[in-house]
C-alpha cells in the first residue's frame, strides 16, 4: 500500500479495531519461523540424503551443493535483507580457498589453524572494501566488489610463485586433532554440519534487532534512521559476515578438493551464486539452499549442453525475474500460507 | 530550561529560501507547536531538526549538544524522535514489529550475541516485546499487534508511528501533523495522547493545521512564514496577535484540517 494514498476504512475507534483479513505475512513468518520446522526439516534432510546416493559422485554433488549453499546463505543476507549486491562473492571464496591452501602447503600451517586465519583476512579485506563504499548511497559496492573478484582472479592467475599460476595447486587434507578428513562421506558430515551451522546462524541474524535494523532499512531508510539506525553499519557487518560464509566454503571446498584453481574467483562464478540467491528466493535463507542445490545439480543433469551452461544459467535468471520475482522458495510458501488461510477461513 | 537551541538557522532549494535566519529556543516538558501556512517550512524545520537536511547556516543544539551535521541516527541517539506527515511505517513488518524496531537504541546489539541467540539476548527481545505490545495498548491498537502493516487502516499508521517513536523514549518528540486526514473523533484521542506524552515529561513538538488540536494542548506556539518567524508565545498571545490573525488563522481555520493528507 502506498503511504496514505489509499485511505480505507476508518478504524472503528481506540481498542477495538475492526478485523476480518486473515494476515498472510503473519501465517507465513509463523510458517518459516526457525526455530519450528526450518532448522529441523533442513538437518533430517541431510540426514536422510544419504539413503539416496548412491555413490562418490552423488556424494560429491551433495558437497559442491552444500558449499554453494553456505554461500548463498551468506550472500542471501547481503541481497535480500541489506539491499546490497556483491559481484565478486566467487574472489572471497577462492580468497579464503587459496589463503588457507598456502598457509598449509607452503608454510606448514595446521590446516585447523590455516582455515580461520584465512577467513578472517577476508573479512578484513571485506571490511575495507565495505567501509569505503557503503557510506555512498547506490550500487556502489556492486562496482567495488566486481573489481575485487576480477584482481583476485587476476593475481591468483598470474603470481604463480605463490599460487602455482593457472593450473591451480594442491592442498593439504584438513586434519582436525590429528585426525585427516578424507572420503567423500565425511566429508558429506562435515559440509552438512557446517551448512546447518550457516544456517542457524543467519536465522539468528534475522531474528534479532539487528535483522529487524536491516529490514527497517528496507521498509523505509528514512524512518530507520531517525529511530537511530545506522545504515552503514549494518550493510557492512552483514556485508563482512557474507564475506566470511564465503571464505570458509572456499577454504572447505580446496582441503576437500585438494585442488584449487583460479577459476573458482572468476566472475562467472559469482554472477552464479547471484542466480541461485535470486532465484531461490531473495530475503529468504531456506530459499539460498534451494537456489543452490537446484542450479548446482542442473549442469549435472545436463551435461549435453555443457557448453551452453552460462546461456541455461541466464534463461533461469530471466524466467525468475518473469514468472516469480520473490524467487521459487517465498512464491511457493506464500501460495501454501493462502491456501491454508481460505481452508481455515471456510 | 531549554532543552532545543535553534541558533540562525538557514537551507535553501535551489536558491529558494526554505528557512532563513530562524532562531528559538524549545522548553523542556511543554508542548510546542509549530503552525504556519503550506509552505511556510515545518516539515522543512523537521528535517534540519533530525539531520535529514542539513543546513547551510546555523547551529542546532539539544540539551547543549551540538548537533548540526550530525547524520540522523546520531540525532536519533542524541535523544530526538518523530513521527512523519507521509506516513513512513515499516510496510514490510507487522505493527509490533514496528514498535519493536523503535527500541533500536535501548536493546543491547553485539554481534556474538545476535549470532547464537544469547541468553541475553532473548531476554532483552522479551522485554522489547512487552514494551511494544504496551505501547500498541497506549495508542489504541492492542488488537493489530500482529497485523502486517500494510494491511492496516490509515488512522491506525498513524497512531502505529507516535508508538514506534514513543518506544525510543525520546527526550523530543516531533510529531508532523499527527492528525492530519483524521476524522474529529481520532484527531480527540491524538489530542488526550499528546496531553499523556507531556504529563510524563517528553518534551513535544506538534506540526499540525487542526487549530482546535494546536490551541488546546500547546503551551507556546512558533509561527512561520516563508521560512521565517512571525511571532512566537502562547496561545492567548497569538491568538490576539493582529499580524497571525490576518494572515493565517484565518487562513487555516477555512481549510479543512484533512486537506494536507
Amino acid at each position: 500500500m502506498g503511504a496514505g494514498s489509499n485511505v480505507s476504512e476508518p478504524p472503528v475507534g481506540f481498542g477495538e479495531p475492526a478485523r476480518d483479513a486473515v494476515p498472510l505475512a503473519a501465517v507465513r513468518t509463523r510458517w518459516l519461523r526457525p526455530r519450528s520446522g526450518g532448522l529441523l526439516a533442513l538437518a533430517l534432510a541431510i540426514a536422510a540424503l544419504p539413503l539416496l546416493l548412491a555413490n562418490n559422485y552423488f556424494y560429491e554433488i551433495a558437497i559442491l551443493v552444500a558449499l554453494n549453499a553456505i554461500v548463498c546463505v551468506g550472500l542471501n543476507l547481503l541481497i535480500g535483507y541489506a539491499g546490497q549486491i556483491s559481484l565478486g562473492h566467487a574472489g572471497f571464496f577462492a580468497l579464503g580457498g587459496y589463503g588457507s591452501a598456502i598457509l598449509s602447503a607452503q608454510h606448514g600451517w595446521p590446516s585447523a589453524l590455516s582455515l580461520p586465519a584465512s577467513t578472517l583476512a577476508v573479512a578484513v579485506l571485506a571490511y575495507v572494501v565495505g567501509r569505503s563504499t557503503l557510506r555512498l548511497k547506490g550500487h556502489y559496492l556492486a562496482m567495488a566488489t566486481l573489481g575485487l573478484g576480477v584482481i583476485a582472479s587476476i593475481v591468483l592467475a598470474t603470481e604463480d610463485k605463490i599460487t602455482g599460476g593457472p593450473d591451480g595447486m594442491a592442498v593439504p587434507p584438513l586434519a582436525v586433532a590429528g585426525w585427516a578428513l578424507q572420503g567423500e562421506r565425511t566429508w558429506y558430515w562435515v559440509v552438512g554440519g557446517v551448512l546447518l551451522l550457516a544456517v542457524w546462524l543467519a536465522l539468528n541474524l534475522i531474528e534479532s534487532p539487528a535483522g529487524r535494523a536491516l529490514r527497517a532499512l528496507h521498509g523505509s531508510e528514512t524512518a530507520a534512521q531517525t529511530l537511530g539506525i545506522d545504515a552503514a553499519r549494518h550493510k557492512l557487518r552483514v556485508f563482512v559476515i557474507s564475506a566470511v560464509f564465503a571464505a570458509v566454503a572456499g577454504a572447505l571446498m580446496a582441503h576437500y578438493a585438494g585442488f584449487i584453481t583460479p577459476a573458482k574467483a572468476s566472475f562467472m562464478h559469482s554472477v552464479e551464486l547471484v542466480i541461485m540467491v535470486v532465484f531461490g528466493g531473495m530475503a529468504s535463507v531456506f530459499g539460498a539452499v534451494v537456489g543452490a542445490l537446484v542450479l548446482t545439480t542442473l549442469p549435472q543433469l545436463l551435461t549435453v549442453l555443457k557448453d551452453y551452461e552460462m546461456m541455461v544459467f541466464g534463461a533461469v535468471l530471466v524466467a525468475t525475474m518473469v514468472f516469480f520475482p520473490q524467487g521459487i522458495v517465498p512464491t511457493l510458501a506464500r501460495a501454501l500460507a493462502s491456501r491454508r488461510g481460505r481452508g481455515g477461513a471456510s | 530550561m531549554t532543552l532545543l537551541a535553534v541558533e540562525n538557522l538557514g537551507k535553501s532549494f535551489g536558491g529558494v529560501h526554505a528557512i532563513e535566519e530562524l532562531s528559538f529556543a524549545f522548553e523542556r516538558g511543554a508542548v510546542h507547536s509549530i503552525i504556519g501556512p503550506n509552505g511556510a517550512g515545518k516539515t522543512t524545520l523537521l528535517n534540519l531538526l533530525t539531520g535529514l537536511y542539513v543546513p547551510e547556516q546555523g547551529r542546532v543544539r539539544l540539551d547543549g549538544q551540538d548537533l548540526t551535521g550530525a547524520p540522523p541516527h546520531r540525532w536519533a541517539a542524541a535523544g530526538i524522535g518523530r513521527t512523519f506527515q507521509n506516513l513512513q511505517v515499516f510496510f514490510n513488518m507487522t505493527a509490533l514489529e514496528n514498535v519493536m524496531t523503535g527500541r533500536h537504541l535501548i536493546e543491547r546489539d553485539a554481534l556474538w550475541a545476535t549470532l547464537i541467540r544469547a541468553p541475553s539476548l532473548v531476554r532483552a527481545e522479551a522485554d522489547t516485546r512487552a514494551v511494544a505490545l504496551e505501547l500498541l495498548a497506549q495508542v489504541g491498537l492492542a488488537g493489530w499487534a500482529d497485523s502486517p502493516a500494510d494491511a492496516m487502516p490509515y488512522g491506525a499508521l498513524k497512531r502505529l508511528e507516535i508508538a514506534r517513536a514513543m518506544a525510543a523514549q525520546p527526550k523530543l518528540l516531533l510529531l508532523d501533523e499527527p492528525a492530519a486526514g483524521l476524522n474529529p473523533t481520532e484527531a480527540q484521542d491524538i489530542d488526550a495522547l499528546i496531553k499523556r506524552l507531556a504529563g510524563d515529561g517528553t518534551t513535544v513538538v506538534l506540526v499540525e493545521h487542526n487549530m482546535k488540536l494546536v490551541m488546546g494542548v500547546s503551551d507556546h506556539l512558533l509561527v512561520l512564514d516563508h521560512g521565517r518567524k512571525l511571532a512566537e508565545g502562547t496561545p492567548e498571545q497569538i491568538r490576539s496577535n493582529p499580524a497571525v490573525i490576518e494572515a493565517y488563522l484565518g487562513v487555516a481555520d477555512a481549510q479543512p484540517e484533512a486537506e494536507h493528507a
